[in-house]
């Protein structure tokens, strides 16, 4: 365990290293590409403004009327029937949409449930092993001016589906219900 | 496909609230709703400015292209239609490594510059060519192999082995992954399909 804080703590100043004394062997002006190149990162930080108000009020605005637990009630009673927790529903529908949000249901889950129970940790490897689709969709093709997205939204929520369902699978394999 | 979900959140939103009187919150979610976003934008410049200037000096030493290079035959398993040498290919392959690191910060701004290269090499059209949709099946599956953020909520709840999730972590992304990629080949030879009938 410590040698994995440790790991994830030298990695980055590590990279940082090896980058600058690369630079500093090829004889490259590092200070000045630095700069070049981080002026670039502002103008997209900005321009990711529209595309994520847009869609983060649009979520907000529904959890906070009650549509979303509407919308989880009228499925749940199938997702329990396919086997899935009662517990783990909410936080499987909300991980593609919403990252803070499911951050948030993780953390309730497992200061309900306690993080060593089955639920907590079928939720530590759910929160882990998927991202949110929908944020990076937005910010990913909002940045580059991608307007028809084609298929990557549904290949995108598909690919969340079976990384719900390959949770369920290994963490009753390894830890048991 | 997003034009929908977007319209369906908000109006049944403000429907649902018409009938359980919880126009209230909806008002206080749209502010709230868009200050978090405009928050997390300013959070994102500081991160992006300093990995795209730390890559533009790895791309100006020729250190990306050693990168690219060792990493060439997966590469271009996973993207038959980007030429190897190709500048996207050095920022894709950034954007795969640091999400196998678990560094999800580094990840976004080198992500968003392959999409931009992979537009210019779509002739800067304005509709996910075959490779960006890939790209982005990778990065919603996010293969992870240390998912540092919720060792760190464990900890913090008193768990007696935080890490214990690595192992299941690590398997249920790689399904994940390999659903992520085996769905977009699909539709790709959907599309590759219609698109041979129409002609």
């Amino acid at each position: 365990m410590s040698w994995i804080s440790t790991v994830s703590l030298w990695i980055l100043p590590l990279l940082l290293l090896t980058v600058l004394i690369h630079a500093a062997v090829k004889k490259i002006p590092a200070y000045d590409s630095f700069v070049e190149g981080g002026k670039d990162g502002f103008q997209l930080a900005i321009s990711l403004i529209p595309y994520l108000v847009g869609m983060m009020v649009a979520i907000s605005v529904f959890r906070a009327s009650g549509a979303m637990e509407l919308l989880l009630g009228s499925i749940k009673p199938f997702l329990i029937f396919i086997g899935v927790p009662a517990d783990i529903v909410p936080l499987a529908f909300i991980r593609p949409i919403s990252g803070a949000g499911a951050l948030g249901m993780m953390s309730d889950l497992l200061a309900e449930h306690g993080p060593d129970s089955f639920i907590g940790r079928l939720a530590s490897t759910m929160q882990g092993s998927t991202d949110t689709t929908l944020y990076v969709l937005t910010v990913y093709f909002g940045a580059a001016g991608i307007k028809y997205m084609g298929d990557a939204l549904k290949v995108g929520l598909l690919a969340d589906a079976a990384g719900v369902a390959a949770s369920i699978i290994i963490v009753t394999i390894v830890f048991g219900s | 496909m997003v034009h929908a979900i977007w319209i369906f959140m908000l109006t049944t939103g403000i429907i649902t609230a018409m009938f359980n009187g919880r126009m209230e919150n909806v008002s206080e979610a749209i502010f709230s709703g868009a200050e978090e976003a405009v928050t997390l934008c300013f959070g994102l410049i500081s991160i992006m400015v300093f990995w795209l200037g730390i890559m533009n000096i790895a791309r100006k030493s020729g250190l990306m292209d050693i990168f690219t290079k060792l990493l060439r035959p997966v590469a271009v398993r996973l993207f038959p239609d980007v030429p190897a040498g190709h500048p996207a290919m050095g920022y894709i392959m950034s954007n795969i490594t640091a999400n196998l690191m678990g560094l999800g910060n580094a990840a976004t701004p080198m992500g968003i510059k392959a999409i931009k290269e992979l537009k210019k090499l779509n002739g800067g059209k304005d509709e996910a060519s075959r490779p960006m949709i890939t790209l982005m099946a990778l990065n919603t599956a996010s293969l992870t192999l240390i998912p540092t953020t919720v060792i760190a909520i464990r900890m913090n709840y008193g768990s007696a082995s935080p890490a214990e999730i690595v192992g299941t972590t690590i398997f249920a992304t790689a399904c994940s992954t390999i659903a992520a990629l085996c769905i977009d080949r699909y539709f790709y030879f959907r599309r590759f399909r219609k698109r041979k009938e129409y002609s």
